[in-house]
């Protein structure tokens, strides 16, 4: 390769590899405002403000869902770790089921509760067809893996 | 041994050497027109023979998700064009080294007819996600860092468009996008990434390198849709760029023979 190509060539890498490690650093120092939800833990951790609009994602908890007054629901967001008590008044996303990710918006409250306004299905990265589904089920596989 | 270790020498001169020309013949109009008048044909046959059965198996023949019924079919689109943009970004952004570092005329035609494509590939992802996301999460648009990452990379193929559009000379306008191209690059590996960096609403993906996540009957037409929206885009990217070709070499004495037989 002759030297001019060589010196623009080391010109350009450079500049990648510099702009790389900027927005590398750029993107560490916000990872907390770029997540689109804490999870339960946090909130336990205590590192999320209160009265303030948050986002909280995490598996709806097994038979946690009741009915209160009105349209008013109540149900329980866990990640496996920790578990906090969320209610809503609202209509539910199509996809909402018990054991399976959500995210809500809302706030959470001194005594450590979640007042949400909006809820969103998670969808995972599993897919198959209802056959399958059901012969996992049958297998004594738990629901929602 | 000393001679072994010259021959293994010799092959390797041989390789790069080869690799050498072929790369430079690339930089012939005439070669890339004569090649890809070849090379159409077969692509053609691609997407015939992979794209439209795969389509039409993973949207009318595949079985539906026990979960989100027939909407889920939606991936027969959303994750080929997903993979088509930020391919069609890399090769844009390859294309733009190449200007930079070789002065190559073909390249900057590469990135220029890239551009529109690439676009339209992110544009159709975006769209059938949002279409998506509306049954499934519950909102057609949320900021999270996937969605937000490929929003951006639609916004850098326009402004790749715009920036071109903008300058009236063309080699000025083909270094200036190439620039423009190759720093947008660092948005790929954010878009890869960014479910597994970052809590998002999308989900992870279902294909990896270890397996996949997807059952058979849903992976199997799902790849052929991936293999061919590749040969659609090959065949966009060649018909786009032979127009160019003859655009811009009209003056020269084979496009002018070929013009008039």
């Amino acid at each position: 390769m002759n030297p001019k190509r060589k010196r623009r060539l080391t010109i350009i890498i450079g500049l990648v590899c510099g702009l790389s490690v900027a927005v590398g650093f750029g993107a560490y120092a916000m990872r907390h405002s770029i997540d689109l939800f804490v999870t339960p833990g946090d909130i336990a951790a205590g590192t999320v403000p209160t009265n303030q609009r948050i986002s909280v994602g995490g598996l709806v908890v097994d038979g946690s869902l009741k009915r209160g007054d009105g349209l008013t629901i109540h149900f329980d967001v866990s990640d496996n770790k920790s578990v906090v008590a969320v209610s809503y008044d609202g209509i539910l996303p199509d996809l909402f089921r018990e054991g399976k990710g959500i995210v809500v918006k809302g706030m959470l409250t001194e005594d450590g509760r979640v007042v949400a306004n909006e809820v969103l299905a998670k969808h995972d990265e599993n897919y198959m067809p209802p056959e399958a589904k059901a012969a996992i089920e049958k297998a004594g596989h738990p629901k929602g893996v | 041994m000393q001679q072994r270790v010259n021959q293994a020498e010799t092959k390797t001169a041989t390789l790069w050497q080869w690799i050498n020309n072929t790369f430079h013949r690339f930089g012939s109009p005439k070669y890339f027109y004569d090649l890809t008048g070849k090379l159409l044909p077969w692509c053609w046959a691609g997407v015939l023979l992979v794209l439209i059965p795969g389509l039409i198996w993973g949207l009318a023949f595949a079985p539906p998700d026990y979960y989100q019924g027939n909407s889920y079919r939606i991936i027969f689109i959303h994750v080929p064009a997903a993979g088509i943009a930020m391919m069609g970004y890399a090769v844009m952004a390859f294309a733009g080294i190449v200007t930079l570092v070789w002065r190559m005329k073909m390249a900057d035609v590469i990135a220029k007819v890239v551009a529109p494509i690439g676009a339209s590939f992110t544009f159709l992802c975006l769209v059938t996600g949002a279409i998506w996301g509306r049954p499934t999460w519950g909102t057609w648009w949320e900021w999270d860092a996937r969605l937000t990452s490929m929003l951006i990379l639609f916004f850098l193929y326009v402004s790749v468009m715009a920036l071109r559009a903008a300058i009236e000379h063309p080699d000025v306008a083909a270094r200036a996008t190439a620039v423009l191209s190759i720093v947008g690059i660092v948005n790929l590996p954010i878009i890869r990434y960014s479910v597994n960096w970052w809590n998002t609403l999308h989900q992870p993906s279902s294909i990896r390198l270890t397996g996949s996540s997807l059952a058979p009957e849903m992976l199997y037409p799902l790849l052929a849709c991936i293999v061919g929206f590749y040969f659609l885009f090959a065949v966009l990217v060649m018909l786009s760029a032979r127009n160019e070709v003859l655009l811009r070499e009209y003056r020269s004495a084979w496009v002018k023979k070929w013009l008039k037989p």
